[in-house]
């Protein structure tokens, strides 16, 4: 069938270079300015909006992880975001665990969720997996307004951020923000390792030509699969975080408007690339914080930068500066 | 709208500049209200800039008294987590005194844990959730002008003593739905009346409601209750009318229904409909005067809803209570503007007179009202006809069921 | 026979009815999905804004030309389909190229462009609007009463489906259509434009949707977001379907509208995840789909 070709055009090939943890050395510095804004941002921005910052920054780059290196465009990762959030915000509510394994049960409960709907949907790729991916989330959103645990439309309300490791209390936004700091430098150094891995070339060859790949003999199924899991757990570690930092877990998380908006940052900083889902993030969560009264325009706004993104800058914030300066990044 | 903008400026300052320099707040003299509401989403339509209006009528015509009020809004947009951050950001750093409104209950609450941690003033007009002064009451938040179980009671006790004593449900199957579902049929019962059955529909995903009309009406219930919101109910009674049961008289109860939400039917498909409110713009004189005063005011032509009338008499009333106790008082503790303003009885246009209860519920009577036919209807916005009134004492839940931790017993 | 599974059989059949008429929308809406796809190999996720604009076009040509229901089953999937038109002109066109991933994106962000102007100019709450005059009132078939109007739906939906697949299978028209489906190059070089017939098949089923959004108009609350949560119920169709067939497309949607009817019944709780379900099984078992090729 004609439409059941793979995203091979959809990230431009890339080489991978040689450093220090895989880090190219355009790689290196950019990562220091990262780590340097980490430490500095607090001093000049509301921790609150850094924070929720960082959880998207996080989630978008557990996303480009299936699109960027597998070319699975997965338009129902809310689903797990959003159920890591209840997860982490249940077991830290009612059966008060503490932050760091309330995130941890979060990320595991809808890693679980990501091996079951990855084996399902991976039976097809392109725009099959998309509307496949798009609809099992869709389920998991009944799922969340139904479930008594969930609180239906109310959410779960006054998560306690509680204190990490039983010991460090983190009810300041100051002490908070180092946590979600250090989770966020955690699951983005993990997902470069991945990348970086053995196992990680072999997600890039899958990508670059299926085929072949099989004629290898590897089972490019369980590649996929693996991957599917590890983004979904990913999006699940930022979804738990983000509702400690709020205290709060609700349906827009699972809903699928979140899934475009992960897509949306992930185009906007460039797909494939390993600082362009940050970038995005913080370009549309900054938009939509400090766009908050222009009312309905937000959509419209939203919608122009897709069309824009996909009609004239389909490499993204990121992979244009990258192309500029004839680098990775 | 000069006051949303100098909110984006002052927003974005607060946002740019360093930690310290942003603590400078605004004069000591100056009340600041935030209204947070939904001005774009799927709320939008009842309360939405109007809303933000009506808290600034409050606050002209409360004038001068010593000190400068200063009214912010935002946007929302049905997102909780922008809601919190939007209610963080004004009370860490823009120095918001009161926050306002704030609909859809998920939001809702979570800005009453907000306020309550900050211990600033909070006073929730939109959301319909009865939590705010049960089982999470709060001693910062007053809840002004309804809640689910003032509905249910409403609806439910009136109007099986107005002759509908049997029941069907279309429930939308999430908590409100539930919540809703459950309050109802303990009044239908309890007034004498029966409960025939009931569906429970997947929220949101049901647009066509057919096949429960058809369950409905095989069920040969007198009256069918509209345990859901929004769209959904909106979309129940098109169909309703549509397979013609209001015109073989069966009555339609929608559980939770706004004036403007008529006003999107239009009178052939709403005609006969059974809802409550606590305020509707043509009462008596008093209402009446009151929506020629400020009707001028309002965006598209509408009147004063329960929802944005609600923002006018909490701002006011809020203000008369600043101006009691001092405004360094007030801007000291949101408890104890909320306990000055439970000490006095809540006096306006559009209520006329109520009283705060020790869990924050506001007290007023409850009007069932029934939708009226083309025929009846005289003038634009002459949308609906009083049934039953159900007195302040009774519209609520007793104070003792509640479950607030602020009740001692 | 007068019980099935404890439901009095009339009230059963008048359920299948019902389930029949929301499976026209369906069956509608996965239509024009498959014959967008079928010669732009893009999967239109504008779909659902279009099915909106059908309703609304149909709202403002009785509110602003005072052109009633008749008028609007005609012109409104004109206008909307013209509109489908310039877009594929000015944007879906410079995709053709890149992979189909692109497309996808392309039309769910022109989607969420229009929802936001459309909720910006009418609000969210709904617009009214009535049932014709001659559709009016209903039948009684002794077990329910049927409304009119929804007689109608399901006939005319069959009617749309049936001249569009007479339209692909039995004319030259559809004949150039199928073969460029197969092989684009090849029918341009026997002189064919291809490229207006790929924009001419974008409109068309842009107006299908829209056809759609005018039948749903009287029904429905005509509000911005209507189409977008039924589009959603209308990919897991495509993806059951598998979008081999045009028939086939039709008949998952009819299919799928009786299953979910039935469900409403016995089930109501799980009445709209029942497709997802079916989704999930038919994809284990029959990855292409059921009427899949391939």
């Amino acid at each position: 069938m004609a439409s059941e070709t793979t995203a091979d055009a959809i990230v431009p090939a890339a080489r991978d270079g040689r450093g220090i943890w895989g880090f190219t050395r355009p790689q290196l510095v950019a990562l220091l300015v990262l780590a340097a804004m980490l430490v500095a941002g607090p001093y000049f921005l509301y921790p609150v909006f850094l924070m929720k910052l960082l959880c998207f920054a996080l989630f978008a780059c557990a996303f480009n992880l299936l699109i960027g290196y597998v070319g699975l465009l997965s338009f129902g990762h809310a689903a797990y975001f959003g159920m890591g959030g209840y997860i982490a915000g249940h077991v830290a509510k009612v059966w008060g665990f503490t932050p760091e394994v309330a995130v941890l049960a979060g990320a595991v409960v809808a890693g679980l969720q990501g091996w079951v709907f990855g084996w399902i949907a991976i039976r097809r790729a392109g725009i099959y997996f998309a509307m496949i991916t798009l609809a099992l989330a869709q389920m998991i959103y009944f799922f969340c307004v139904q479930a008594p645990f969930t609180g239906g439309e109310d959410g779960i309300q006054a998560i306690p951020r509680g204190s990490f490791l039983g010991s460090m209390g983190l009810s300041s936004d100051w002490s908070m923000y180092w946590f979600v700091a250090g989770i966020f430098m955690i699951g983005f150094l993990l997902i470069h390792r991945i990348i970086h891995s053995p196992y990680g070339q072999v997600l890039k060859a899958i990508r670059e030509n299926e085929p072949r790949a099989i004629s290898l003999g590897y089972r490019t199924e369980d590649y996929k699969l693996v991957a599917f899991i590890l983004s979904a757990t990913l999006a699940g570690v930022a979804g738990g975080t983000k509702a400690l930092v709020f205290g709060i877990a609700t349906l827009t998380d699972v809903h699928w408007a979140m899934s475009g908006e992960v897509v949306l940052m992930t185009l906007v900083g460039g797909l494939g690339t390993v600082f362009g889902p940050v970038v995005g993030a913080a370009v549309i969560v900054t938009m939509q914080n400090y766009l908050a009264e222009m009312g309905a325009w937000v959509t419209v706004i939203q919608g122009g930068i897709f069309v824009a993104c996909v009609l004239a800058f389909r490499r993204g914030i990121v992979g244009e500066i990258a192309n500029l300066l004839r680098v990775r990044l | 709208m000069m006051h949303r903008r100098t909110l984006l400026a002052a927003g974005t300052a607060a946002a740019v500049m360093p930690a310290p320099l942003s603590r400078a707040r605004a004069q000591a003299n100056t009340i600041k209200i935030g209204v947070l509401n939904d001005q774009s989403g799927n709320y939008s339509y009842i309360a939405g800039l109007n809303g933000v209006i009506m808290a600034q009528v409050a606050a002209q015509e409360f004038g001068n008294r010593g000190f400068n009020v200063e009214i912010l809004s935002a946007d929302h947009q049905n997102k909780p987590d922008v809601g919190a951050n939007i209610a963080r950001q004004w009370l860490d750093r823009d120095g918001v005194d009161m926050i306002l409104d704030v609909p859809t209950s998920s939001i809702g609450l979570a800005v009453n844990g907000i306020c309550r941690e900050k211990n600033k003033a909070y006073i929730n007009v939109g959301s319909a959730t009865a939590d705010l002064t049960g089982s999470q009451c709060s001693p910062n938040t007053a809840h002004w002008v309804y809640d689910t179980y003032m509905l249910a009671k409403s609806t439910g006790g009136a109007m099986v003593r107005a002759g509908g004593d049997s029941w069907f449900f279309i429930t939308a199957d999430y908590a409100f739905g539930h919540a809703l579902e459950r309050d109802t049929t303990t009044f239908v019962r309890a007034a004498g009346g029966r409960v025939m059955g009931g569906v429970r529909y997947p929220f949101p995903a049901t647009t066509d409601f057919s096949s429960f009309i058809v369950q409905a009406q095989a069920s040969r219930a007198k009256v069918i209750g509209l345990a859901n919101a929004g769209q959904d109910t909106t979309n129940c009674i098109k169909q309703i009318a549509e397979f013609g049961l209001t015109r073989r008289g069966t009555k339609v109860a929608a559980l939770l229904m706004f004036i403007a939400d008529v006003h999107a039917l239009g009178l052939d498909v709403a005609q006969g409909l059974v809802m409550t409110e606590s305020f509707y713009w043509d009462m008596n004189d008093r209402t009446r005067t009151f929506t020629q005063r400020v009707r001028p005011r309002l965006n598209n032509g509408q009147v004063p809803n329960m929802v944005t009338a609600g923002n006018y008499s909490g701002t006011l009333h809020y203000l008369k209570a600043v101006a009691d106790m001092g405004v360094a008082a007030a801007k000291a503790s949101g408890v104890d503007v909320i306990n000055r303003m439970k000490a006095m009885p809540t006096e306006d246009d559009a209520f006329g007179t109520g009283t705060i209860r020790p869990d924050g519920r506001r007290i007023i009577p409850s009007f069932l009202f029934e939708v009226k036919s083309p025929a009846e209807s005289r003038a634009p916005w002459d949308y609906l006809k009083l049934l039953q009134t159900t007195p302040a004492e009774e519209a609520f839940r007793p104070l003792a069921e509640g479950g607030c931790s602020l009740v001692r017993s | 026979m007068d019980e099935i599974f404890g439901i009095p059989a009339p009230l059963l059949f008048g359920q299948l009815l019902l389930g029949l008429i929301n499976g026209a929308f369906y069956a509608m809406l996965s239509l024009g999905l498959a014959v967008i796809f079928g010669l732009l190999n893009i999967i239109n996720f504008t779909h659902g804004a279009q099915f909106m604009m059908g309703a609304f076009a149909a709202w403002m040509l009785l509110e602003w030309a005072g052109l009633g229901y008749w008028w609007a089953l005609l012109l409104a999937p004109i206008i909307v389909g013209a509109t489908g038109v310039i877009t594929e002109r000015l944007m879906i066109r410079r995709l053709y190229k890149l992979d189909h991933l692109y497309g996808l994106l392309l039309t769910f962000g022109i989607g969420l462009i229009i929802e936001g102007i459309f909720r910006n100019e009418f609000g969210s709450s709904g617009l009214p609007y009535r049932i014709p005059p001659q559709l009016q009132g209903s039948w009684d078939l002794g077990f329910m009463f049927l409304p009119i109007y929804r007689g109608w739906v399901v006939i005319f939906a069959l009617f749309a489906c049936l001249a569009t697949w007479l339209v692909i299978e039995k004319t030259r028209l559809g004949a150039y259509l199928r073969a460029a489906t197969e092989n684009a190059t090849l029918v341009q070089a026997f002189g064919v434009n291809v490229p207006r017939m790929i924009t001419l098949t974008y409109g068309a089923g842009v107006g299908l949707a829209a056809l759609a959004g005018v039948l749903a108009a009287p029904i429905y609350s005509v509000n911005p977001q209507m189409g977008s949560n039924l589009i959603i119920v209308v990919f897991a169709v495509v993806v059951i379907g598998g979008m081999g067939s045009i028939l086939g497309s039709v008949l998952t949607g009819f299919g799928l509208g009786i299953v979910e009817g039935l469900t409403k019944v016995f089930w109501p709780e799980a009445s709209a995840t029942v497709i997802f379900v079916i989704m999930a099984i038919v994809l284990l078992a029959r990855p292409a789909g059921l009427f899949g090729r391939g």
